[in-house]
């Protein structure tokens, strides 16, 4: 039987921002796999396609299991859209193989280049939050290898405490082995998009509001803007076509050529990027019907983009505050406008209503808001506290997934059902965010 | 609809080929080592669009044979493709251990050439098909590092090449492809990075197209046909200096 084999290689989230040497193993079989239960006693991490900006895919030290080998799917049943596959599945590969067949995941994240079991681990969520909810709601079942335990297979009826717990359990609770997914029927890869450019962030609220009976919503802030601007951008609002193209995304993306200068984005290559995206959207609405690829992961194009940022790498900052939390938005902007140092993708989106399956699940009513944010040290770390300010006092909260230096307190605040879910940490897994949050 | 078997089917390239034949539709036998890896191998390639996905639980060095790869043929009822894509690598323990010499050359060489004959055999009779084999530019020049691996793979190319020779009137074909690095678990041990590193994916991309057209020797990717022109024409004294 083979053995976990270890290699020391150098990782870092997404972000870029702290490059550790971990031994890592990559096992190319379940039963290899296996053979982590009574290895040692060290606390080890499972991670994917880590496309998680911070922490939360890193352990210093500790070894780290590299479960992108295991890709298999394991069945599937055309009539009624259930799935199981291996948790190292990219949800890329996924769409690949289910959108000839009519059928895709109930909602997207902003990258389909991250794993089934990153998704469940993170609770991710699409544009389609208000329909669909997170990521976690099309969850069935999940195949969980527990250092205590062992193998074996969870949902909300057979074991409903360590399911909610491991879904956003951000790898802690075991390693998620497999997953069962419920996918949508769709009749086309394609969808009716409408660009509505607004002039500010009162026209946002309003918009979005008026949009509720479109499934996918999102809108795209221009940092820049100041003053009775603040908040100006475009709202994209689709609905699945029903034309029968169910031709999945090809190609593999273009890398993006090396090296990339640092300091490239600085206050006026952002405003210059900004003006012409501005340039490119504006006039008047715009319908159009574009692939999904084009609408749900314009960034998977481009292969390597978080180099964009130089050496030091980049904090992205994504927070939900709570329905009727306009005003911290406000502020929330007023603070990176001024202090010029917002990317030119800000995300804005709502929330709906539909309650998250996770004990640690970031997704609630309301708004959120994410950009990044180029690493120029103790500064950009000053302005992310004045915005945590404002995140706190409107009672809202910060996604792990895409952070690298949220203060405990903030995230102890931000996530009142921590408590609970410490119940269910495997003794064995841990990451360097858990460290950080004493979790 | 194609009718694949695939002698290897757990190695990276082999795995990634079947993937590729599965989203045409095709009918596909699995044989390897490991049952339970080949299932599930099995069921991820009738996810993806395979119509038949069998398995066959065999030691590939061990059992090669006419009659084993008749057994297969009348299992899958036919073939048109056969992908030999088994072996191990192997560098300079081998000079301390002749009997793990005289295994890699059973694996690599000798067993894979028996199998080679045998497919070619019967694609001659049937005037039509294709055998693909996965060989290496380690083949194309003795080097102190590896060259019994090396030795076998040569051995399995110009195997190759004398069948592909030989089939050229009945219309059917044989190619061996030559991969450079590829980031695999046979590789997991060496330090990766840099454009010379393939991935499996892409491997499998070129093996899947030499089975249509093209060959009887494919580099691939192809910039390792002119990187190995070079090396064979380096002169020894200034080889030897070197430590490949």
């Amino acid at each position: 039987m083979a053995e976990l084999s270890f290699v020391e290689r150098e990782m870092s989230g997404w972000g870029r921002l702290a490059p550790r040497t971990a031994a890592v193993a990559r096992p190319q079989s379940a039963a290899e796999l296996d053979t982590w239960i009574g290895r040692d006693n060290r606390p080890y991490l499972a991670v994917g396609a880590r496309r998680s900006y911070g922490d939360t895919c890193a352990n210093d030290g500790g070894p780290i299991l590299d479960l992108t080998a295991l890709n298999r799917f394991q069945g599937f049943d055309r009539r009624t859209g259930v799935l199981t596959a291996d948790a190292g599945v990219l949800l890329g590969d996924l769409m690949q193989v289910m959108v000839p067949k009519g059928w895709f995941p109930a909602t997207t994240p902003g990258t389909r280049q991250v794993t089934l079991g990153g998704a469940v681990a993170n609770d991710v969520h699409g544009k389609n939050h208000g329909k669909a909810g997170a990521f976690g709601t099309h969850v069935l079942a999940i195949e969980l290898l527990r250092s205590d335990t062992g193998r074996r297979w969870i949902s909300a009826d057979s074991e409903p405490e360590l399911f909610a717990a491991t879904i956003g359990g951000l790898g802690l609770t075991g390693i998620i082995c497999s997953v069962t997914l419920q996918l949508v029927p769709i009749a086309s890869a394609y969808l009716h998009n409408e660009t509505l450019p607004f002039a500010n962030l009162g026209a946002f609220f309003d918009l979005s509001r008026s949009s509720e009976a479109f499934e996918h919503t999102v809108a795209w802030i221009d940092c820049t803007a100041r003053g009775p601007a603040l908040g100006k951008g475009v709202f994209h609002r689709a609905d699945w076509a029903a034309d029968g193209r169910l031709e999945p995304h090809r190609g593999a993306p273009k890398s993006l050529p090396l090296p990339i200068p640092d300091g490239l984005l600085n206050p006026l290559t952002l405003k210059a990027f900004n003006t012409l995206y501005d340039g490119l959207q504006r006039a008047k609405p715009r319908r159009s019907t574009e692939h999904y690829a084009q609408v749900f992961h314009p960034l998977d194009g481009l292969d390597g983009w978080n180099r964009f940022y130089g050496k030091a790498g980049f904090y992205q900052y994504q927070c939900v505050t709570p329905e009727g939390s306009e005003t911290a938005v406000r502020e929330l902007l007023a603070v990176i406008s001024q202090s010029g140092e917002g990317s030119f993708l800000a995300v804005l989106k709502a929330f709906g209503a539909r309650p998250s399956p996770g004990l640690l699940s970031f997704p609630m009513a309301g708004y959120t808001l994410a950009l990044d944010f180029r690493n120029r040290g103790a500064e950009t770390l000053r302005l992310l506290e004045r915005l945590d300010q404002i995140v706190s006092v409107a009672g809202g909260r910060l996604y792990p997934a895409k952070d690298a230096r949220m203060s405990r307190v903030m995230f102890e605040a931000g996530y009142p059902r921590l408590d609970e879910f410490r119940r269910f940490r495997d003794p064995l897994c841990q990451s360097d965010f858990a460290k950080r949050m004493m979790l | 609809m194609t009718k694949v078997i695939v002698l290897g089917a757990l190695s990276a390239v082999a795995e990634q080929t079947a993937r590729l034949y599965a989203a045409e539709g095709a009918e596909l036998m699995l044989v390897g080592r490991d049952r339970a890896r080949l299932d599930a191998v099995a069921a991820d390639l009738k996810v993806r669009g395979a119509v038949r996905a069998e398995v066959e639980t065999m030691d590939l060095a061990a059992e090669a044979g006419e009659a084993r790869f008749q057994g297969l043929i009348q299992a899958l009822g036919g073939v048109d493709h056969v992908i030999l894509a088994y072996g191990v690598l192997g560098g300079a323990e081998v000079e301390a251990d002749l009997g793990a010499a005289r295994a890699l050359l059973d694996v690599d060489f000798t067993s894979a050439a028996i199998w080679a004959l045998a497919a070619a055999n019967q694609l001659e009779r049937q005037k039509g098909g294709a055998l693909v084999a996965i060989g290496s530019v380690a083949g194309d020049r003795g080097r102190q590092s590896n060259y019994v691996y090396g030795a076998a793979k040569a051995g399995l190319a110009v195997l190759m090449q004398g069948l592909a020779h030989r089939l050229s009137r009945s219309g059917a074909r044989a190619v061996v492809v030559k991969p450079g690095f590829i980031d695999t678990p046979m590789t997991a041990h060496i330090a990766k990075g840099g454009p010379l590193w393939a991935r499996p994916e892409a491997i499998a991309a070129i093996v899947r197209r030499a089975a249509d057209k093209g060959g009887p020797i494919v580099y691939a990717p192809g910039f390792w046909r002119l990187i190995l022109l070079i090396i064979r024409t380096v002169p020894s004294p200034v080889m030897h200096k070197t430590q490949l």
